[in-house]
Parts: structure tokens; sequence; C-alpha cells
């Protein structure tokens, strides 16, 4: 359990004050009824994604669940063929683009990177607002799909299978990512003006905490991806309702250009998922390990180069397409040259917590186990970089078991950690460290259970998305099933958690974990428009035991 | 990165003066363009996505475009030079409200819209006098849904330039010193010329070859 005594810091003493006379209409401070509202603070708008964002990974773990049910005999027994493919592709649809995608971009985005910068909110606030009010209407259409049938197509939406099945349901599905879309676009480019120009004066480029640098670097890859997958759903859209013939093969059409076009983002969209992620582990790591961290500009560039070489690899999903030999070839090493970038962030986490005095709080566990299992999941993609080997295990699952390692045991691991790790500033509570490394330990074990048996399911030559499959994998998908199961149940402490602490949790200091970032220095939760007045900036963002902090210290007790 | 005025205690006291109140509610400066420009780059990449398509579809084809399809010169000319002239029309009209000259502005912007919603004409007169539809074969998908989609981005500009224009009528909307809604019209219509010539380029142009 971690607890300081309350921090010296006063900032709060004086908001009363601030706001008591002036001729802006909003509250002293947001209410609850405030957050189910459009509101353009983006501290109330970083909590409404993260919540919104939150009920969808419960709708799409409960669509998993019924998933590896139905998987745990051979036969098909649990759920009906069209339930089970539009289970499949609503899994994964709802996960990318309606939980990760907007809690780490649009949720802790929109909640630090004003705070960070020092800002008093973004820089179009009523933008990010109709930003994120676009999320419940595309999960509208999403779930209206399902009175239709239901996407089957798996979340790639290949035609010819999106063409040939369930239209309207199809039909719906592209509205929702186009809507999504154009909320990810707009709160990008929102991200790009408010770190660039609304960065408080005293801070150095160099000073900038690397959570806004990978920020940054996420919504320019989102700008420059994100509509040239509208373009290709557009087109999808009239294959499916009015007749053309893009992506018809017997009309002139090529279902390849489909491919090129979705990659073009959905390969990106990897980055999008992992970049902010990153930028929570720069901020996580060095604040419990009380070190600066190892390689600040190393950091800075190699989420650029992610950002960069990111738009060049997209063809390794599709080497089984007839791609040429040359392409393959430079495909393989684009692909390749990025685990450089990423290799070079794993370094640098692990060279902060070399020699620190690292606390094991619920937000450094999550970090810890992001680490390890980022690795695994690194290596399993480097293998499916290859060309040649992936032509193999193409379309198995040890494609499956690849992206959830990196995409649960890296992004979800990161949300959690972030979770812990800000949950006192959000909410001005503090999380049970108790219930949290029960949550942990129940996270890491079903991780693992669940997905580590995928890679070798896939090396035995188990396709993915079917719900029928040979008797012989039947023993390693009970393990898989039973893994799922644990993940299921470690939502509970973490809901508990989540739910109480909130309610009726300790109240949390302005900084319990003696970070030296900006959003810990002012309230918890922060004041209305953040900063008094605008902050200065003396030293870097970690610059743990090169800078003396002006208060009593904190007591940690493990 | 902590900072001076949080953690001293004697500047906590002047927070409460009246010079930070008004510090505290300073309004940054308006970045609206930057932010439509950005929100630009995006957007041709939208674009720059159907071009590559169109392009990958071009290149897999026997003959493009293919017997029976082809297009006319002569209109989508004429109506190529009323577009790109519309961008130097509506930049009078961008250069008379700098001069605070708003009844200049609004017969520019006025003149602008005219030349779009002619364009849009020609475009419909076109779509009705080729003698194929949209499901024709792939390079009649191609051109519909091309110009088409570039027909929908001309009217949002029309709809912005009118909006302008409903907005100058109130005494000084529009000034000198204020006129940021004016720009934005003005760079979406340039935006919207840009795209035009590329598309031009690529339907009109090259298909003769």
């Amino acid at each position: 359990m971690t607890q300081t005594k309350p921090s010296q810091i006063t900032v709060a003493g004086s908001v009363e004050n601030t706001h008591a006379n002036n001729g802006h209409s909003h509250p002293e401070k947001w209410e609850w009824y405030h957050y189910f509202w459009y509101n353009t603070d983006h501290k109330v708008i970083g909590i409404q994604y993260i919540v919104t964002a939150f009920m969808f990974y419960l709708i799409g773990g409960l669509m998993a669940m019924a998933i590896r049910i139905e998987l745990f005999t051979p036969d098909v027994d649990f759920l009906s063929p069209e339930v089970y493919n539009a289970f499949m592709t609503n899994h994964g649809t709802i996960m990318i683009f309606y939980w990760i995608v907007p809690s780490a971009i649009g949720g802790f985005g929109n909640f630090l990177v004003p705070l960070m910068v020092g800002a008093k909110d973004m820089a179009y606030p009523n933008l990010n607002a109709i930003a994120f009010w676009l999320n419940p209407l595309a999960g509208a259409f999403l779930i209206g799909s399902f009175f239709f049938g239901g996407s089957q197509t798996g979340w790639t939406a290949y035609p010819p299978l999106s063409i040939i099945t369930a239209n309207t349901a199809q039909s719906l599905w592209i509205l929702s990512i186009v809507c999504v879309g154009t909320s990810s676009i707009l709160g990008s480019l929102n991200f790009v003006i408010t770190t660039w120009k609304l960065k408080v004066p005293t801070m150095k480029w160099t000073q900038l905490p690397l959570f806004c640098w990978a920020i940054l670097a996420t919504s320019l890859l989102a700008l420059v991806s994100t509509p040239v997958l509208a373009a290709g759903l557009i087109l999808l859209l009239f294959d499916i309702n009015f007749g053309t013939g893009f992506f018809r093969p017997e009309m002139g059409g090529d279902v390849v250009v489909y491919q090129h076009l979705f990659w073009f983002y959905s390969h990106p969209a990897v980055y999008l998922m992992i970049l902010p992620i990153f930028g929570i582990m720069s901020e996580v790591v060095p604040v419990h390990s009380r070190k600066p961290i190892f390689g600040y500009m190393a950091i800075v560039y190699s989420s650029m180069a992610i950002c960069a070489v990111g738009l060049i690899v997209w063809v390794h999903h599709m080497f089984t397409s007839g791609t040429p030999g040359w392409m393959r070839m430079f495909f393989t090493i684009t692909t390749l040259l990025v685990a450089v970038p990423t290799g070079v962030k794993i370094f640098s986490w692990v060279g902060t917590m070399w020699g620190g005095k690292i606390r094991y709080t619920c937000a450094m566990l999550f970090a810890v186990g992001l680490l390890l299992m980022f690795v695994v999941g690194g290596i399993g993609g480097v293998t499916l970089g290859n060309a040649p080997f992936d032509l193999h295990v193409h379309d198995s699952y040890y494609v499956v078991g690849h992206f959830h390692y990196v995409l649960f045991g890296g992004s979800v691991f990161g949300i959690y950690a972030g979770i812990y790790h800000w949950f006192p500033k959000m909410t001005g509570k503090m999380l049970d460290e108790r219930l949290g490394r029960a949550h942990f330990l129940l996270t890491f074990i079903g991780t693992n259970l669940t997905f580590f048996p995928m890679h070798i399911l896939g090396l035995q030559g188990m396709p993915r998305r079917v719900a029928l499959y040979d008797p012989q994998f039947a023993e390693l998908n009970q393990l898989v099933t039973y893994g799922s199961m644990i993940l299921g149940l470690s939502l509970f402490p973490f809901l508990v958690n989540v739910i109480w602490s909130w309610v009726a949790g300790e109240d949390a200091p302005d900084n319990p974990w003696e970070a030296l970032t900006l959003e810990w220095q002012t309230t918890s939760p922060p004041a209305i428009e953040n900063f008094d007045e605008d902050p200065i900036v003396t030293h870097g963002p970690y610059d743990y035991g090169i800078v003396k902090l002006n208060r009593t210290p904190a007591e940690v007790s493990e | 990165m902590q900072s001076q005025p949080i953690d001293s205690t004697d500047r906590v006291v002047h927070h409460a003066s009246e010079v930070t109140h008004e510090q505290h509610h300073s309004e940054h400066p308006d970045y609206r363009v930057l932010g439509l420009l950005t929100f630009l780059v995006s957007e041709s990449l939208m674009f720059g996505g159907l071009f590559a398509a169109y392009l990958l579809y071009r290149g897999g084809a026997a003959q493009w475009p293919p017997e029976g399809t082809e297009v006319e010169l002569l209109l989508p000319t004429i109506n190529t030079i009323i577009l790109v002239s519309s961008s130097f029309v509506i930049h009078l009209g961008d250069a008379a409200v700098k001069k605070n000259d708003i009844n200049k502005l609004r017969l520019w912007y006025a003149v602008t819209a005219l030349m779009g919603i002619v364009f849009l004409g020609g475009q419909v007169y076109e779509y009705m006098s080729l003698g194929y539809g949209l499901t024709e074969n792939i390079f009649a998908n191609c051109f519909y849904v091309m110009t088409g989609f570039h027909g929908l981005h001309v009217t949002i500009g029309v709809c912005l330039i009118l909006g302008v224009i409903w907005r100058s009528r109130r005494q000084g909307h529009y000034s000198n010193t204020k006129h940021t809604g004016v720009e934005m019209a003005e760079i979406y219509w340039h935006f919207v010329d840009i795209i035009w010539i590329i598309l031009f380029a690529l339907i009109y142009i090259l298909t003769q070859f």
C-alpha cells in the first residue's frame, strides 16, 4: 500500500477564489451528471472515452468468452456458425476500434496531454467533444448490425466475402468504422496543434513528457493513414450496395486493391494501439523506479522512426496474396527494421529500471508484465515479418497468439498500468493495491495461459477463424479456454476496486507517486481549467534524483 | 517538472489577485486555420487512396478506358477553366475583407459560389449525356465515384461560401482584423480546386493516350 502524507503543494486553496467571480459559465467542479452529456473539458472527455471504451471492452470480452466456450470442443455445439462469425468479427472490431484506440489515444491522450504541457484545455475543445460523441454513434451502428445478422468477415472485411455475406450488417459495420475513423482524425489534429502550440513557453521540446511525444507520433500516423482506410471502405460500400465492381474480379475489379487500401491504414493502426502505450510506459517506469528515463532522446526518435517506417510495412499482411518476390523482400526488410526502434524503447525501460529504487505498485507491476510479454509478442512479430516463415503460418493460430501478446500483453496491460497510475489524478481517490495485485496476478496468468498455447496450435496447423477444428487440437484448446476464463475472472477484482474506490475510496493526495510531470503539480482531480496560471517549468520531466522535491519525504510502505 | 508558483506559498496568495483572473481566462490565439490545414492534409490522403486505386486499375486493364466508355473533353475543360478561375475570384474577396470592404467581399464570394454551382451543373449535365452509368465497367465505377466524391466536396465548399455571405450581413461580423471564417472558406475552396486539377489530369487527360 503506497501512502503519502498530504503534500505541501497547495494550489488547491486558490481554486475557489479564482472561480468565484469571473464571467465564465462553468461550475466550480464537475458533478457526476456532467459526465453523461456534451462537455468540452478535456478531462471530462478523457474520462468519457475511457469509460465508454471500457464498456465496449466488456462486450468484446464476453464475445471472446463465447468464442472460447465454442472452441472448448472440436464440434460446433455452443454457437451457430453465423453467430460465431459475427462474434469473431465484432470481437476484433470492438477491441481494436472501440477499446484500445479510444481508451489509449482518446482517453489518456485527452486527459493527460493538456495537463502535461501546462495548457488549460485542448486547442479545439468543441471539436474534441464532437470527436468523442462520434464514438457512441459508431457503437450504435455496430450494435445495430447485429439485428441484421452481424458482419461475418473478420475485422479485415476482405472482399469477396464481405460483398456476398450479410450485406446490411456489413454496410452498418462500414458506417461505424467510418465514424470512428472520423473521430480519430479530428482527435489527432487536435493533439498535434495542442502539443505544438499550447505547450507552455517555459517548457523546452526536450522537456516534453514522452507520453506527449508518443501521442504526437500517434496522431501524425493517424492523420496520414486513417483517410486511406475510409477510401477503401467507401469503395467497398459502393460494391455492396450500388452495383460497382471495384473488388469484383468478374467486373474487372481486384480484391488485392482492397487489401492494399485496408492495410495501409490497418498496419499503422497497430502502432496507433501501441505508441500511446509506449508513452504510458515511459511515464510509469521512471516514476516508480525513481530514476531519470534512460535515453530520452532515443525514445523520442524511436517513436518518430516507428511512425515513419510503420507507413511502409503494410504488405507483410499480404505475403500470401500473390505478392511478387521483390515486394516480399522489400516489405520483409522494412518490417524487420521496425523492430529496431521498438528494441531501443525496450532497452531504455530496462535501462531505466536498472539500479533504480523500484516500487512495486500495481502500475509498475503491469508495466513490468507488459515488458515481459511485449518481448514475446515482438519476437513472434519478427518471425512473422519474414516472408518465408509467414507463408507457412499465415492465417493460423500462430498469428492469433502473436497479436494477442502485443495487443493484450502490450496494449491492455499498458492501459491497466495507466489506470492504476493516473486513477488518483483522474478521480481524486486511491485504488486499493491488494485488489490491484490480485487483478495483476490473474491477468498475467490468464494471458499466458490463453495466448501462449495458440502459438503451438498455429505451428501444428490449426487455422484461425474457425468454429470447427480437428480433434487433435482439442487438448490445447481446452487449456486456452481455461486461460480465457481466468482472464474473465480477473475483471472482477478490477471492477470492484474501481467502483469501490471511486465511490468510497481513500482521498488521493495531489502527487501520490512523487512524480515530476506537470499533471501531478495541480490538485487531484485537477481544477476545471487545470492551472491557475501558466506553470513555469524549471527542470526535465524525469529528473529524479537530480532535483530535490520541495516537500517532506513521502512515507512509502510496501 | 514542478512549477515555481505551485510550491511556493507566497505565490498562492498572488493567485487571488485580479491580474491573475485576467491571465487565467486569457484565450490562446486562433488556431482554426492551422487546424483546417492539418485536416486537409488528412483529407487529401483520402483522395490519395482513391487515386492510387484508380492507377492500379488502369495499370491492370488491357484498354483504358474500355470500349464504349470514353470521356468527352470539351465540357470538362470549360468546367476546369471555370473552377480554376474561381480560385482567383475568391482570393479577390479575401483581399477585399483585408481592406475592410465587406461589400466587395460579398460580391466576389457570391461570384465564386455561382461559378461553383455552374461547375456542379456542368458535372450533372456531363453525367446525363455520357450514355453510360455507374455500374457499366470498372472505369465507369472509378469515374463516377471519384468525380462524384469531388462534387460532394465542391458542394460543401459552396455551402461554406454561402455561409460566409450569410454571416457577413451583420455589421462588423467580418473586418480586416477578424476574418478567419472568410479565410477558411477560401482555403477549402483552393483545396477543392487542387484536387480537381489532379482528377482532371488522371481521368480526362491520361485517358487520351
